[in-house]
């Protein structure tokens, strides 16, 4: 494909076989992963996996992912050096990787075509989905309305109230938004409400699936839709400055931007990889998303990963002023990245992340979105301790905007 | 105690279908919960399932989630469901954990099977459990020497019922339709189907589970089923009820329709 000027070919789609990362048969990412679904789901995860195999050794459905990709979604992104904020960053050279400029404004838009895509071969016309601050429901209403598809989101009561424009955005790109009044009324009561649609519409319909997370095979396809992210920074990190960067940083919720831009790296040994979760109001307060770095193995939405959870296994409420990363499980692919050492992962407060976000405003005139703010704060401290000899490269996942309601609170705008 | 294996061998003499009753753990109160599967006993439920509450129930419909809920909100914990296990069991009803898998997988398999058999539970049914995963509980339910089930759907092919039956020794649930838990004003042709198709592959007795609420229903389910299972529609009569020992009274009245029912198979 590469000599049409295309940016794809099926090795940046999928796993390049380089590392060995693809799951297992079972879909286990080492002991994580898997399927813990009702059995009526299984023939439906067994249809996408199917599908999916054979699609991404498809050139046509390449062909079109990227046309796709580059006319509508407005890839490649590029890479911006970000000189004044790295003075804060102990002197290294921070380099963002800008899916902040991608149409819908984060790089939840490369999953949402592709899946899209995938929503047509496996012969379906309704797709449904789960958001929390109604991103990934924005990028799915807006693939839908691109597809012809009809599509239903599944979002918190509590989130549509904190998030209304969403809500409005949603209505108005012809989709059905449905609040879930049960349990902490949030995304995981979304995921639980989309599954229960699922389970009952499952000929018919395709759970357009938000994050690496769920059963078997949605981390593996999450996954390579957003793996575009790393492949392309990594070959314009190169062109940029030669060599490899010294660390590659990303926000972490369901994990997709972060496995995203990580994966592409998992191969070259001496490029850190940092995970960036949401302290919230810190460790001690009880109140935050460190599902990696302060929760427990178990399992959450299908899949067997690290949890926020009690002595007897019911989940947590987790609690971030990113609504993007507030939530209490995590990709399995990170959980094994976690326990294997090749990725770190460490929390970020509300306060630092709100710091971060302002100060990047003010230093480059960029906006970011508060889930890419903790990768940006992350960026800060590991600058400090890697000295101006570094390079940092960042996944600035997405934009502001959507921010500006919370951000006139934290800030008395 | 009353294992499952007596009360089918009893059922198929009497060329009956058993009953089974569900009901969470926990609700309407800890002590209420016991009360109210006493009740379902008395009125001829020969099976009762007791659902350990979880926060994230997701096959359940609304019914069960608001029962869920309430149990959980009433601080219901593993102890309590071991004791409700422990009640009902000293009716003389063979007495099951209905569970998702994560509160056992936290609690440890082996303790909790142990902790089940030692309350007088006889086994457990575990819904989001898929054959793949499942060896570790097989092991634990074979060494404290209760019984396991597993869930088919309509949707299911001829493979995965067979790994399923594979996994089931007590008996096989046969989920009626693909959806949620919650009673329907049908129930769903498919459910025949998937026994026939279950029966293929398995000795186990079948018992079909999800939608069924109404004498009639649970006739037509015992004229091809070896169980029929309720549960929604139990609760959403205790839901409906101005106290307990209404509620109590209500689903006995439900339950003794549907024990006649099971003994017409219309």
């Amino acid at each position: 494909m590469a000599n049409d000027g295309s940016i794809l070919t099926a090795a940046d789609l999928a796993g390049n076989g380089v590392h060995g990362d693809d799951p297992d048969a079972r879909g286990k990412f080492g002991v994580f992963g898997g399927r813990y679904v009702p059995e009526a789901l299984i023939p439906a995860l067994d249809e996408v996996a199917a599908v999916y195999a054979k699609a991404k050794a498809d050139d046509g459905f390449l062909r079109e992912y990227d046309h796709l990709l580059r006319t509508y979604a407005g890839r490649p992104t590029t890479l911006t050096d970000v000189p004044r904020f790295s003075e804060q960053a102990g002197g290294a050279r921070v380099v963002l990787k800008r899916e902040d400029l991608t149409h819908t404004g984060a790089h939840k838009i490369n999953n949402v075509i592709g899946q899209a895509l995938l929503t047509k071969r496996l012969g379906k016309k309704r797709v449904i989905a789960e958001t929390g601050a109604g991103q990934h429901g924005v990028a799915t209403a807006t693939a839908a309305a691109l597809l012809g598809l009809e599509c239903v989101i599944y979002m918190g009561a509590v989130d549509c109230e904190r998030q209304a424009l969403n809500v409005a955005r949603m209505k108005l790109l012809g989709a059905t938004v449905v609040p879930v009044h049960n349990g902490s009324q949030t995304l995981k009561d979304a995921i639980n409400e989309a599954f229960r649609d699922w389970v009952t519409n499952v000929d018919t319909t395709h759970y357009l699936f938000g994050t690496v997370a769920g059963p078997h095979p949605f981390p593996e396809i999450v996954r390579d839709f957003a793996r575009i992210i790393g492949v392309e920074a990594r070959r314009q990190m190169l062109e940029l400055t030669g060599r490899l960067p010294d660390a590659v940083c990303a926000a972490v919720g369901g994990g997709s931007n972060a496995i995203g831009i990580f994966h592409a790296f998992l191969g070259d040994e001496d490029v850190r990889l940092h995970g960036y979760e949401a302290a919230g109001h810190g460790l001690t307060s009880g109140e935050h998303a460190l599902t990696l770095t302060a929760g427990s193995i178990g399992v959450l939405h299908g899949s067997r990963t690290y949890v926020l959870q009690d002595d007897e296994g019911q989940t947590i409420e987790s609690h971030s002023i990113s609504a993007g990363l507030d939530y209490p499980g995590v990709g399995p692919e990170h959980a094994w990245l976690k326990d294997s050492g090749r990725a770190t992962y460490h929390g970020v407060t509300d306060d630092q992340a709100m710091a971060a976000f302002s100060l990047l405003a003010r230093t480059e005139g960029i906006i970011p979105a508060i889930e890419s703010a903790h990768a940006l704060a992350g960026a800060l401290e590991l600058g400090r301790e890697l000295g101006p000899e570094a390079t940092i490269l960042v996944n600035l996942s997405g934009r502001g905007d959507k921010d500006m309601g919370t951000a006139m609170k934290y800030f008395n705008l | 105690m009353t294992t499952l294996q007596t009360v089918f061998a009893k059922a198929k003499a009497d060329n009956r279908a058993a009953l089974v009753g569900y009901l969470p753990a926990g609700f309407p109160s800890k002590d209420g919960a016991i009360a109210a599967a006493t009740a379902l006993v008395e009125a001829g439920c020969d099976v009762i399932e007791i659902g350990l509450p979880y926060s994230d129930p997701l096959m359940d419909g609304p019914t069960i989630q608001d029962a869920v809920h309430r149990s959980l909100t009433n601080g219901t914990r593993i102890a309590d469901v071991m004791r409700t296990v422990e009640g009902v069991a000293a009716t003389g009803a063979a007495t099951l954990v209905m569970t998702y898998w994560n509160p056992i997988d936290r609690y440890g398999a082996e303790r909790f099977a142990r902790d089940l058999a030692a309350a007088g539970g006889v086994g457990t049914i575990t819904p989001d459990l898929t054959p793949e995963e499942s060896a570790e509980w097989l092991e634990a339910s074979a060494g404290a020497g209760i019984d396991t089930v597993f869930l088919v759907a309509p949707s299911s092919t001829e493979a995965r019922i067979q790994a399923v039956a594979d996994c089931c020794t007590g008996f096989v649930y046969a989920a009626s339709l693909m959806g949620v838990t919650g009673a329907r004003e049908t129930v769903n042709v498919a459910a025949e189907d998937l026994v026939k198709r279950t029966r293929a592959h398995t000795d186990l007795p079948i018992c079909v589970g999800l939608g069924v609420g109404t004498g009639a229903q649970a006739a037509e389910v015992a004229s091809y089923a070896d169980g029929v299972i309720v549960g929604s529609a139990f609760i959403r009569r205790m839901l409906d009820a101005p106290d307990e020992a209404a509620g109590r009274a209500s689903i006995g009245e439900l339950a003794r329709e549907m024990a006649q029912a099971v003994r017409t198979r219309a």
